[in-house]
């Protein structure tokens, strides 16, 4: 493993960077918000994004995409986080794309794929419901057998992007109960489907997510994704790459912010100096330049351990996202207090990015379930 | 990469061959370590004789050139060496601030007679090296030294003291930096030289540390005259010098301390939580101390990771950064916390200082953490590298 960038994804990382500059400036997702977008996103923006090759990287050429790996994703998804960029790469390309990618059958993957890499088809992934937090085995949606039909019934949250997708992969029990492991199964469900209710949720960072409710919808052999009742493995793999993605996209938000403390910490003058010159406040700089630092490298190594199929892979992105989840936080949150007053207002961006750092530390498990992951995978 | 992997078997195989079987898995820590000089201490003959057998090789100093008695080995090929000589678990011949700083300072510095007259001595371990730095009143601020050094004819005469000299009693040189030109800016009036312990004037007196050791020492030089041909660098021009083998120090320090983080699995720590906890597999019952445990593991993953990527920046013609102060800090912190977190887990049975009712272990880490706390201290405070990075790495203002 080799933790430095290739000089294609130089000279990718400067593609993006420009496109971010030309294309997505803060005040794009400030306007989204203010004008209450339904999906809080723009479509015709993805479809320039898929144009560029960004949403096939991680998709073979034979589906559309580039073949490319998750360590050139995340060089693109750390520009894009850099201004907060809501299109939808965590929801279509890593939890739906990635889900029917590892686990869908031939058929599946050739008619939604290309779709998906054509920036056509927006996916999601209906994992999470009320009270399951981070388990994703925690699964009360039923999947009643009727004939060699199932019908779904029950409530999924805080679904990414879930206003937005044509097609939602659902996690449902098929056997079991309870936060049993066996006993889950995925299906795709289309977002139009009768039975199928989508309400959006307002959350801080104003990005697209819903509440999909159902209500005894059909779907058939031909919609399973993976094994019947072996999902939740599979959820586990998906999950990793949408940890890892989120990563690199939570360490473009954290250095832009520390960056724009650094050039207040220079410019802000109290006491007849600029206050990037009281020691209290350098310290603190410096610290959060090292947590970057570190949250840089545990990054790189995790989407670089995914792209080789290394053993190591799951905990590495446990690394990673333990890492970037506390250092997003201190950083963003060191942000707004360096910038006293203005940092607590709405005009200005830097709140923008502690909002979105938080949902960031709150996806996928925060530090803490990653600790307990990675002792568990340490045999401790 | 297929010479590498040559040079991999090859490695392998002689080391087999001349590693001495009884030093296998002794040694393994820096202070347990050969340090050489004319009053060194063998654990034993075996010990000897892998010095011996290694400083022939040039193994001492793997990536000195040979014509110094070094080995003349690649980065890479250094790297493969030493990841073998970790898989055999033979410990490093020889260690020391003659191979960690003066050396390496040497090579950047020193004139040709000067390399030729150290050089083969400290790869050879014949010569132990101490630093004579700080000053009573010189600490952090190190620029306002005050240890005189007045000139006269082909010598300089110097006369003061030097505190907090790690092994002064043990070593046989010493590399100094004195005052040269009072008049200067403080900067400006500082020279580095290198001054033989044996020399009339010189004397010593260890000062003990609060976990008992006495590895450092107050340094006095009443008159002491220095052949001026033991000047490193120019007259006056000590400072850069200086700075130079600060840098190597920091990086020195950081490896050290940081070196429990490379090692792939959790393995002090969880078996310490094993044997206190009564928790001889699975996962530990306290959840608390499992998590403290995670966390620093966590961070020594990072911290690791992090060397790798300045290591593979570095080979793709990266310029290095100041990350030596980064990682003098981090790699210090982390070692700290690493064992106040050992001591808590061992409880009541981390508390002994000798004797009775206490393991040799418990008594061993308790003593450990102790002379950790000296890790954010020496080679420059934890306050002044993080100093250093916001001036040289943030671009802060003064
Ligand atoms: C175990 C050990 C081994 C050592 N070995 C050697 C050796 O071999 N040779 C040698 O020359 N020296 C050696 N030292 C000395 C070491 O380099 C000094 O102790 C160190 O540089 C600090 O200097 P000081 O002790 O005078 O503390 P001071 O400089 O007086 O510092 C006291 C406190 O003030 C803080 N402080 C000082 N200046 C600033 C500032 N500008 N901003 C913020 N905080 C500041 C410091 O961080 C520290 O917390 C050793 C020290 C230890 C503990």
């Amino acid at each position: 493993m080799n933790l430095v960038h290739s000089e294609d994804q130089e000279l990718l990382a400067k593609t993006a960077a420009d496109f971010v500059a030309a294309h997505s400036p803060v005040a794009r997702v400030r306007k989204l918000r203010d004008s209450k977008d339904p999906i809080g996103f723009s479509k015709e923006l993805w479809r320039e994004m898929a144009g560029l090759g960004w949403v096939g990287i991680p998709f073979p050429e034979g589906l559309g995409g580039a073949g490319m790996g998750f360590a050139d994703l995340a060089v693109v998804l750390e520009a894009l986080g850099r201004t907060l960029a809501p299109e939808p790469f965590v929801s279509t390309v890593l939890l739906g794309g990635q889900a029917v990618l590892l686990g869908g059958s031939e058929a599946q993957r050739k008619e939604i794929l290309p779709g998906v890499c054509s920036g056509e088809t927006l996916l999601a992934l209906a994992f999470e419901e009320p009270g399951s937090r981070y388990d994703v085995s925690r699964v009360a949606v039923r999947a009643d057998v009727e004939g060699d039909e199932w019908r779904l019934s029950g409530r999924k949250v805080h679904v990414l992007d879930g206003a937005a997708a044509d097609t939602i992969v659902v996690s449902a029990r098929t056997a079991g109960a309870g936060s049993d492991p066996e006993g889950i199964t995925l299906f795709l469900v289309p977002a139009r489907a009768r039975g199928v209710r989508i309400t959006a949720e307002q959350r801080i960072d104003s990005r697209g997510a819903a509440i999909v409710d159902l209500d005894s919808v059909a779907v058939g052999r031909a919609d399973v994704v993976g094994p019947v009742d072996r999902g939740a493995v599979l959820l586990e793999r998906v999950i990793d790459r949408a940890a890892a993605g989120l990563c690199a996209e939570t360490l473009g938000l954290m250095s832009e912010a520390f960056e724009r403390t650094l050039a207040y910490l220079k410019t802000r003058v109290q006491f007849g100096a600029p206050i990037g010159s009281f020691q209290a406040l350098k310290h603190r700089a410096a610290l959060c330049f090292i947590e970057i630092e570190l949250a840089r490298s545990a990054t790189m190594a995790a989407v670089r351990a995914l792209d080789e199929g290394s053993d190591d892979a799951s905990k590495l992105v446990s690394v990673a996202k333990a890492r970037c989840s506390d250092a997003a936080v201190l950083v963003t949150n060191e942000a707004v207090q360096m910038h006293g007053g203005i940092g607590m207002t709405d005009e200005h961006d830097i709140g923008f990015y502690m909002k979105r750092a938080r949902v960031a530390e709150l996806s996928f498990g925060d530090s803490a379930w990653h600790r307990d992951r990675f002792a568990r995978l340490e045999g401790f | 990469m297929a010479d590498l992997e040559e040079f991999r078997v090859e490695t392998n195989a002689w080391l087999r061959a001349n590693g001495p079987a009884s030093i296998v898995g002794t040694m393994q820590t820096n202070e347990e370590g050969i340090w050489g000089g004319r009053k060194a201490v063998f654990p034993s003959p075996d010990a000897k004789r892998w010095l011996a057998i290694m400083a022939e090789r040039g193994w001492t100093a793997p990536t000195w050139p040979r014509e110094y008695g070094g080995g003349g080995l690649s980065p890479d090929e250094a790297r493969v060496l030493s990841q073998e000589m970790a898989k055999l678990r033979l410990p490093p011949p020889l260690v020391g601030f003659g191979l960690t700083m003066i050396g390496p300072t040497l090579l950047q510095f020193g004139n040709e007679d000067q390399r030729r007259e150290h050089l083969p001595k400290i790869c050879r371990g014949e010569i132990r090296w101490c630093q004579g730095y700080s000053e009573p009143d010189a600490g952090s601020d190190l620029a306002s030294l005050k240890t005189r050094a007045v000139r006269e004819g082909d010598d300089l005469v110097v006369t003061g003291q030097k505190v907090w000299t790690s092994y002064a009693d043990k070593s046989d040189w010493i590399f100094a930096l004195v005052r040269s030109d009072p008049h200067a800016k403080k900067q400006e009036g500082i020279t580095f030289l290198l001054i033989d312990m044996a020399t009339p004037g010189v004397s010593v007196r260890p000062i003990q540390l609060i976990s008992g050791a006495s590895p450092f020492c107050e340094t006095y030089f009443d008159e002491v005259r220095v052949p001026l041909r033991n000047v490193i660098g120019a007259l006056h021009g000590g400072w850069t010098v200086a700075k130079a083998l600060l840098g190597h120090e920091r990086s020195m320090i950081a490896d050290v301390f940081g070196g429990g983080a490379r090692k792939g699995a959790s393995s002090a720590l969880v078996e310490i939580a094993r044997r206190h906890l009564d928790a001889p597999e699975g996962p530990l019952p306290d959840p608390i101390q499992r998590d403290r445990i995670a966390q620093t593991e966590l961070d020594a993953r990072c911290f690791a990771l992090t060397v790798q990527r300045s290591r593979d920046g570095a080979k793709a013609g990266h310029r290095p950064g100041p990350e030596t102060s980064m990682f003098k800090y981090y790699a210090t912190e982390l070692n700290e916390r690493r064992h106040e977190l050992m001591v808590r887990i061992a409880g009541p049975q981390g508390l002994g200082w000798e004797g009775e009712g206490f393991v040799a272990e418990d008594l061993a880490l308790t003593r450990a953490w102790l002379r950790s706390r000296g890790n954010s201290i020496e080679g420059g405070t934890s306050e002044i590298q993080l100093n250093v990075i916001a001036k040289r790495v943030l671009g802060l203002p003064d």
